[in-house]
């Protein structure tokens, strides 16, 4: 079996340039990385973005920026992180892992992954060459100003004249066809490469929970795709979408616009409850709690997700049944996610914790997640949202899902697998440094930052007036970038001088319990030298503890 | 855990089932239907609201012959790739033109129709919502007819030059999938113009 | 986060954190929006603190202590029961939260204009609100007056809310939840503030460059006061003859083709009704005082004071500036 047998790598083809060996490669493994690093090099972007809109914020009516300037860098913001972030560094780990972890040698299409991946990077080059196009580059260039959700008709040739709008609909286009090819990938991966005795209800949750991300892209992306085709045909075929001079409604783009905008971020969430459950059990020392609870609650919520986007649009005047649909169809997404916290909660229950790096990235998680979840119970509450929608308040709740949720299952994920991508580990103790600054960071920004929501203060605004008793949490939220800025400092220093001078990592440094850790660090290009065939959902422990094994119980 | 085929490639997995093809393929369906489905749904909402311009009634003629076009060569493609899995390379070739020229007859209607509306009657996706919705969901049909046509003649060529065997019924298969994916848009496509519109 | 709401919460009766604090509402939507977002609040609060404590307490009893003998502790894969149970508790939480919600969303939205209500047309423009009284027959901007309604004389105003361009969205947390002006999409909403007093808001549906200088103000008067302010404003513009030069110069620099100014030839709907500008405390959409240096610095160069706005800069020299803006005072 593998973990016994040492792997040795093929040997390397000859004169072949490393920079054409990565731009050529159809490896999935090496697809993932490249996801990664790009997906981290725009996270450094887009959180420059973001200190330059808080010091604008930090005060009442300052001019650190102008309102224009201001305009594109929210909507740069928002665009670049959920598809040239989010998006890729969910696909990046995803990439990797998946086929390591089903025992395959790689994605079921090599070549349509390498094509994803390009597309996905092209659009965002694309996005980002708006700031050196047209207009001045300190006020932004022709960088997109409609915001990330670009509404009409602010977005018609006559309110968005320039390009910034076109660069906004194409990357996306372009980001879009990469995203959904990923999507296809996935799903046909790992319907149809699963190792022997790997049925679907013995494979990880991450393939799992991959499998439904995979198939909610096909029909998350799409629409998204439909609007922009239609915009761009209001935008250059004078067609009239979203035109109201023709009869055309600007609010179809906002239902069109949403019914991808929902479904998006559950394409971003449960990849990052696959981080968790797959860690969390790993630090616990204890199998994940309710395996099939959890494959049936994010099957649940992918659903259910497809019919809940008009709680974005519960201000733009539906009529009192339509918005109290929303409000039920929102609330009962609220019940699978909270049995998965119910299920982690009940898998530490009873365990050994470990509180290595990973596992206190999954345990702030936890918390974090928590709230964020019940401040998303509290829009879903259609009255309430009538004060807090387009507010500081939602702000607060989205970002405390995607940073304090997603990113931190990032970091999490970078953690626990970066010794495997790399043969090295990653110091615990900068480790700790990163996540208690991360935290005291995120906390000080995003708690804080739902007061002036509730205090009436709405958002992408580039200032605010003296006297609307904002400014002394706006200061607060500010100060709180500060730590965050420190944190991924040393996480980047952590990984770059890890990478060459860390401790090596040796195949399971964990002691953990699926197939990627009964294979090298960083595994070959053949994954595995001989195919594996499992018993039950955790081989290795099978292996380490044959007098106790799995499938005699599952 | 025993290790057991030492070799079990993923080529064979292609003619099970659940090959990869066909799960692929499925996928690409899913997409796309999610794209047609936004663009019907902008059809129907749209159905009547015009401000100005032509009514569908005033300018549509029902396209039959065409439609029976599209709806037959999804015929004469099954029995094209039916042929080929039993390695019948002389009606597979035949059958698989047959579907090329019908599929290239239906385009070419349309782009005919298209011009007389245009260039005759004046009518262009920028005329009324009418005119934007149909001329956009036609339009993404025809494209995705155009770009199943692209493929069916390079499969042509490369079978031409006696470069398709019978192993490959499969990817032709596949490549089926997606033109009769693309006939069953049309029946939604016309009932919904061509019927309901009017 | 649950403590800084509460916060807002207990300070909204005392000296205001801010004067537009949802938890201080004034009005009955507002009321109502407040009551049940405390119930959301409430039950919220009670799942953070059980599940919080779980976590909690799970964190630090089971972890792994020093010396530990190295075995791995019992594995458990599930239970049918918990599952069951914590499946059924939310679902029924979800429930009882939907029905208490759907009720509000009815009672608020539903609510038909009484016979005696004040009507309100509001436009939103890029980046100044107009607003239309058809039943006075006379249309002001930036600054909208209602009537006080109390429980002896309930006069609550109904805002048909439309759009000249772009979505906007009309938010005085204190009187209402905020309702989207869309183009093609008329809008109703309704206030029925409690006290009279100034009642502020802005814009709250990104709209454009000016979008954070949209600003909203509400003024509630007594029933007497809102009387004589609306005959104020059905009156023609005053003609005081010793600015005649002004008033020409207002045709001559073309600012009739953009601007009202009722009993003139200025008849222009793009920008705001000036026949009362003097009535009004602020310009700019409530971004500066209506003074007039403010005034003059504006119509100077709109563009460079509320960066955004699409009220050009006009070519004209000091006196012509001085005198325009002396016109534009006699306007009361």
């Amino acid at each position: 079996m593998a973990t016994d047998s040492i792997t040795l790598p093929l040997p390397r083809a000859e004169s072949r340039s490393v920079v054409l060996d990565w731009l050529c490669t159809v490896d999935h493994k090496k697809i993932g990385l490249m996801y990664i690093v790009y997906a981290l090099i725009f996270l450094v972007i887009m959180g420059c973005e973001a200190i330059l809109m808080r010091i604008q914020l930090a005060r009442p009516e300052l001019h650190f920026l102008t309102a224009a300037a201001f305009n594109r860098l929210f909507t740069m913001h928002g665009t670049t992180g959920i598809f040239f972030v989010a998006m890729p560094i969910l696909f990046g780990f995803g990439n990797y892992f998946v086929p390591l972890m089903i025992g395959a040698r790689d994605m079921a299409f090599p070549r349509l992954n390498a094509f994803s991946f390009w597309m996905t990077a092209f659009g965002g080059i694309l996005l980002y060459a708006s700031f050196f196009s047209g207009g001045s580059l300190l006020q932004g260039g022709s960088a997109p100003s409609v915001g990330w959700f670009a509404y009409a008709p602010l977005t018609s040739p006559v309110f968005s004249p320039g390009h910034g709008t076109d660069f906004w609909i194409l990357s996306l286009l372009v980001a879009g066809v990469g995203s959904i090819g990923a999507g296809v990938n996935f799903v046909a991966t790992i319907l149809c490469m699963r190792c022997p005795g790997m049925t679907l209800s013995k494979m990880p949750l991450f393939a799992w929970m991959n499998l439904v991300t995979g198939g909610l892209v096909l029909v998350t992306i799409s629409p998204l795709t439909a609007a922009q085709l239609m915009l761009m045909a209001d935008r250059f075929l004078g067609s009239h979408f979203f035109d109201p001079a023709a009869g055309g409604q600007p609010i179809m783009w906002m239902h069109f616009f949403w019914i991808f905008g929902h479904p998006e971020v559950y394409v971003l969430i449960i990849p990052s409850f696959a981080f968790i459950s797959e860690i969390l059990p790993v630090f616990s020392r204890k199998a994940i709690f309710g395996y099939p609870a959890m494959v049936a609650a994010t099957a649940g919520i992918g659903f259910v997700s497809l019919g809940v986007w008009a709680h974005h649009m519960f201000t733009v005047g539906m009529p009192s049944y339509g918005n109290a649909f929303f409000v039920l169809t929102t609330m009962i997404v609220a019940v699978p996610t909270g049995i998965k916290i119910f299920n982690w909660l009940a898998t530490m229950w009873g365990g050994k914790i470990r509180f290595a790096t990973p596992m206190l990235f999954c345990i702030a998680f936890l918390f974090q997640f928590l709230i964020g979840g019940l401040t998303g119970i509290m829009l879903a509450t259609a009255p309430f949202d009538w004060q807090l929608n387009n507010s500081y308040f939602v702000v607060a709740h989205f970002h405390y899902i995607i940073v304090g949720g997603i990113l931190f299952a990032i970091f999490a994920a970078f953690y626990y697998w970066f010794p495997k991508m790399t043969g090295r580990m990653l110091s615990e103790t900068l480790g700790k440094w990163h996540f208690w600054l991360m935290v005291i960071g995120f906390h000080l920004t995003f708690d804080f930052m739902h007061v002036p929501g509730l205090l009436g203060m709405p958002r992408r605004v580039y200032t605010y007036q003296a006297g609307r008793g904002w400014g002394a949490w706006n200061m607060i939220v500010s100060i709180g970038v500060i730590f965050q800025v420190a944190a991924i400092l040393i996480f980047v220093y952590n990984m770059v001088h890890s990478y060459f001078k860390g401790a090596v990592a040796g195949n399971d440094p964990w002691d953990a319990w699926t197939l990627e850790w009964a294979t090298t660090s960083p595994p070959p290009d053949y994954n595995f030298s001989t195919v594996p065939a499992v018993r039950s959902r955790r081989p290795l422990w099978d292996l380490k503890h044959p007098e106790d094994p799995d499938w005699k119980y599952e | 855990m025993s290790a057991t085929s030492a070799n079990v490639t993923v080529e064979s997995a292609e003619s099970q089932p659940l090959s990869r093809g066909r799960v692929g393929m499925w996928c690409l369906i899913i997409a796309e239907s999610a794209i047609f489905l936004i663009f019907i749904t902008a059809y129907l909402v749209y159905m009547g609201k015009s401000v100005n311009g032509p009514t569908p009634r005033q300018i549509l003629t029902v396209p039959v012959i065409t439609t029976i076009c599209l709806l037959s060569s999804s015929f004469t493609m099954h029995w094209a790739t039916g042929a080929l899995r039993e390695g019948k390379q002389l009606l597979f070739r035949v059958f698989w033109f047959i579907t090329l020229a019908l599929g290239a007859t239906f385009l070419i209607s349309t782009l005919r129709e298209w011009h007389r509306f245009i260039y005759q009657e004046n009518f262009t996706i920028s005329t009324n919502l009418f005119g934007t919705t149909f001329y956009s969901l036609v339009g993404l049909h025809a494209s995705h007819v155009a770009v199943g046509l692209i493929a069916l003649s390079t499969v042509m060529v490369l079978a031409l030059f006696g470069k398709v065997k019978q192993e490959h019924h499969e990817r032709c298969e596949v490549l089926a999938m997606y033109w009769h994916f693309v006939d069953a848009i049309w029946v939604v496509v016309f009932t919904i113009v061509y019927g309901l519109g009017r | 986060m649950l403590c800084s709401a509460t916060a807002c919460f207990a300070a909204a009766n005392s000296a205001p954190l801010s004067p537009t604090n949802i938890f201080a509402p004034d009005s009955t939507p507002a009321r109502s929006i407040f009551r049940i977002s405390a119930f959301v609040l409430e039950i919220t609060g009670a799942i953070f603190v059980v599940v919080f404590s779980l976590l909690a307490y799970a964190v630090i009893k089971f972890r792994e202590r020093k010396g530990d003998d190295g075995h791995e502790p019992a594995q458990v894969y599930g239970s049918n029961q918990m599952e069951l149970a914590w499946t059924v508790l939310p679902v029924l939480i979800v429930v009882v939260l939907f029905l208490s919600t759907a009720q509000v969303i009815h009672r608020v939205q539903d609510a038909k204009a009484p016979a005696d209500a004040v009507h309100v047309t509001a436009v939103g423009h890029q980046f100044w609100w107009a607003y239309e009284y058809p039943q006075y027959n006379f249309s002001t901007a930036n600054e909208l007056h209602v009537p006080v309604s109390s429980p002896q004389d309930d006069r609550p105003t109904f805002l048909k809310l439309l759009s000249a361009d772009v979505d906007h969205s009309f938010w005085v947390p204190r009187l209402a939840g905020k309702t989207d002006l869309i183009p093609n999409h008329p809008n109703t909403m309704w206030i029925d503030p409690h006290q009279p007093g100034i009642y502020l808001g802005q814009c709250a549906q990104f709209c454009g460059t000016a979008h954070a200088n949209m600003l909203l103000r509400v003024y509630v008067q007594t029933p007497d006061d809102f009387q004589k302010w609306v005959h104020e404003q059905e009156q023609p513009a005053v003609n005081d003859p010793s600015v005649v030069l002004g008033r020409t110069l207002f045709v001559v620099k073309a600012c009739f083709a953009c601007h009202t100014i009722r009993g003139t030839i200025a008849a222009g709907k793009v920008g705001p009704d000036l026949t009362h500008l003097m009535s009004r405390d602020t310009i700019a959409s409530g971004m500066l005082p209506n003074t007039p240096e403010n005034l003059r610095r504006w119509i100077q160069d709109p563009p460079a004071v509320k960066e955004g706005a699409l009220m050009p800069k006009v070519d004209m020299t000091d006196e012509q500036l001085t005198q325009i803006t002396a016109y534009l005072e006699t306007l009361k």
